[in-house]
């Protein structure tokens, strides 16, 4: 094959990987445009295979029996995964594309020759792969962390080293040093230094990240896993790999933004970690504030309220998703809409432990996604709903984030879920939220709490509904 | 006194000749120069990568306007296809797994084969995880009624 016609190829399918992004503008448009990532994917490999074919039919055995135990694993996970861990199937492919990377890496090195890279390679590809090698190697380790944390395998909390930034410093002066003596010397031992530093540093920079900045963390890695295969893409002049690198590096790089902004805090205190799961002394006079009294519920009020509704809105949160709480809420709004109600659903851009997540579950559920909306859209109608439904979310509720300017969280972004006429809170005990912050909305004397385990609270209302 | 006045034209004469012969050379830099930059136009001298960055700077721009483009609601289908495409680091896995060993080729071939067969396994999962994840979620999002 030609390498003009080669390169052109590479270029029509880093096209249509945009067109798969562009597709998700809308749910409709988007399943065509997955369909292009794919036929995407198809071309750049088959053009790699004729561009520079593998030597011999061993090599082409080797490569089919690869891509079909890939394949497979691929295919069964996709299936069989259920969409409450969504997060930790993200951060395990983020993890792969970042492993990948550092092998691509490793056998540019030992095989110049098939990369088209001379020998001795020149400084500049030294560069841009040991770039590559060192984000990939950050991702993987990252992404493994991040995913045995959301896999609930390793503790949620921040784990906080002593001297941790000291010691993050001094693995990024480290790594600069290495790649400058990679770049003079291409030295292997020197590249696995590099990968070896890269993966510690991985480590140490989720580790001390607690479960609720999650969403952050698992953008900023889909954002690295992008601009690993950047420098893949330079190291092997590869236009698809470079464009698609360049998308995939932008568009974590958006989502980390505005998951950052959702919570109101800035991408380095996020990075430094540490945030929530601290146990601080609370302040004196607040052991007062925790007596003050709630109104708690029961199922039958709850109905009796939901019953007398014309509007509902449905704040769901990270709870509905470890309750599997979806299907018996979407049961709920059914039989509320055949009573007559309105139903919506409102969902904060952190909700969740991924960007999105909340809307994957709805959808899942059988929600029709123009009954559930942004905060933005939606902020304005509390004050004439009848009934706010709050399951599963805490901090995202809170109005001290708009009224207390001591409070942890306040500035953030929050639903005015307590300017609706009645608020039902589904909550599992009177914990606070992963900020550690009392939320005012249970003091409030419109809101009624349904303390329990969000699916079964579902259920004893749905009970009471079907009893009458 | 004729001869002067022959003087003077002869000195105006070889004037006017020197300025003739500097226009000329005028002419003849200004014409080298354009030949320079027509030639540097046609693409002579730009380092090839420079164009990669240039397509790698532009990607980036294009990136930037299509995800904003993205609905809040598509966020996690957003994550779960960059995913898949960015798993098109298989064209390096390829050339890897299905690089030249023994002969000449020495022991850093056969290092870099088993590396880019891991590497095609990796990347396989990704491509087929990362693409039918997707079309599973996407095919949920439902319209009312």
């Amino acid at each position: 094959m030609d390498a003009n016609l080669a390169a052109v190829l590479y270029l029509v399918s880093g096209l249509l990987f945009i067109y798969a992004l562009r597709g998700l503008s809308s749910p409709e448009t988007s399943r065509q445009g997955n369909r292009a990532g794919m036929v995407g994917m198809a071309i750049a490999v088959v053009t790699t295979l004729f561009y520079q074919p593998p030597a011999g039919p061993f090599s082409l055995l080797l490569i089919f029996v690869g891509i079909g135990i890939g394949g497979a694993i691929g295919a069964w996970r996709a299936r069989t995964i259920q969409m409450t861990a969504m997060p930790q199937l993200v951060a395990l492919f983020h993890a792969l594309v970042g492993l990948a990377a550092v092998l691509v890496a490793a056998s540019a090195l030992n095989a110049p020759q098939a990369f088209s890279l001379g020998s001795p390679i020149h400084a500049s590809s030294l560069i841009e792969m040991s770039l590559g090698a060192a984000i990939g190697a950050l991702t993987f380790t990252g992404s493994v962390i991040a995913f045995l944390k959301l896999d609930g395998r390793m503790s949620g909390k921040p784990i906080m080293l002593p001297h941790r930034h000291l010691i993050n410093i001094g693995l990024g002066i480290l790594l600069f040093l290495f790649i400058i003596a990679f770049s003079l010397s291409g030295d292997h031992v020197v590249f696995w230094a590099i990968a070896l530093v890269s993966f510690a540093l991985g480590v140490l920079l989720i580790v001390p990240i607690g479960g609720a900045d999650m969403p952050v963390v698992i953008s900023m890695l889909n954002s690295y896993s992008g601009w690993a295969a950047v420098g893949i893409g330079f190291t092997l002049s590869n236009l698809a790999l470079i464009i698609t690198g360049s998308l995939v590096g932008s568009s974590g790089a958006i989502l980390s933004y505005i998951m950052c902004k959702g919570m109101n805090r800035s991408f380095i205190s996020v990075i430094l970690g540490g945030f929530g799961g601290e146990v601080e002394a609370p302040p004196p006079g607040s052991a007062q504030a925790e007596t003050r009294p709630v109104k708690q519920g029961t199922p039958e009020e709850a109905a009796k309220l939901l019953k007398a509704a014309k509007s509902v809105i449905v704040v769901p949160g990270y709870g509905m998703a470890v309750a599997q709480a979806q299907h018996a809420l979407r049961e709920m709004a059914d039989v509320l809409k055949k009573n007559g109600a309105d139903v919506k659903y409102a969902i904060h851009p952190v909700a969740g432990r991924m960007p999105g997540h909340m809307n994957v579950l709805l959808a899942e559920a059988n929600v029709p996604y123009d009954e559930v909306f942004e905060l933005d859209e939606i902020n304005k109608d509390f004050a004439h709903a009848d009934v706010a439904f709050v399951i599963g979310a805490n901090d995202v509720t809170n109005p001290a984030a708009k009224t207390d300017p001591k409070s942890p969280i306040y500035g953030m972004p929050v639903l005015d879920v307590e300017l609706a006429k009645n608020v039902l809170f589904v909550k599992r005990g009177m914990g606070s939220g992963y900020a550690g912050v009392e939320n005012e909305l249970f003091f409030r004397p419109n809101t009624t709490m349904l303390f329990g385990d969000a699916k079964k609270v579902v259920e004893s209302i749905l009970r009471v509904f079907e009893a009458k | 006194m004729a001869n002067e006045i022959d003087q003077t034209a002869l000195d105006k004469l070889h004037q006017a000749v020197a300025a003739s012969r500097q226009a000329a050379e005028a002419a003849e830099t200004y014409v080298d120069q354009l030949a320079g930059g027509a030639h540097a136009a046609t693409g002579g001298a730009v380092d090839p990568f420079v164009f990669r960055l240039a397509i790698f700077a532009l990607a980036v721009v294009v990136g930037y306007y299509v995800v904003w483009s993205v609905k809040p609601a598509l966020h996690t289908p957003l994550m779960s296809v960059t995913n898949a495409i960015s798993s098109v680091i298989v064209v390096g896995a390829l050339l890897s797994a299905g690089v030249v060993t023994g002969g000449h080729a020495g022991g850093g071939a056969i290092a870099a084969k088993i590396f880019g067969f891991v590497a095609l396994v990796l990347a396989s999962v990704n491509i087929f995880g990362g693409f039918l994840v997707t079309a599973r979620m996407l095919a949920m999002y439902k319209k009312r009624g």
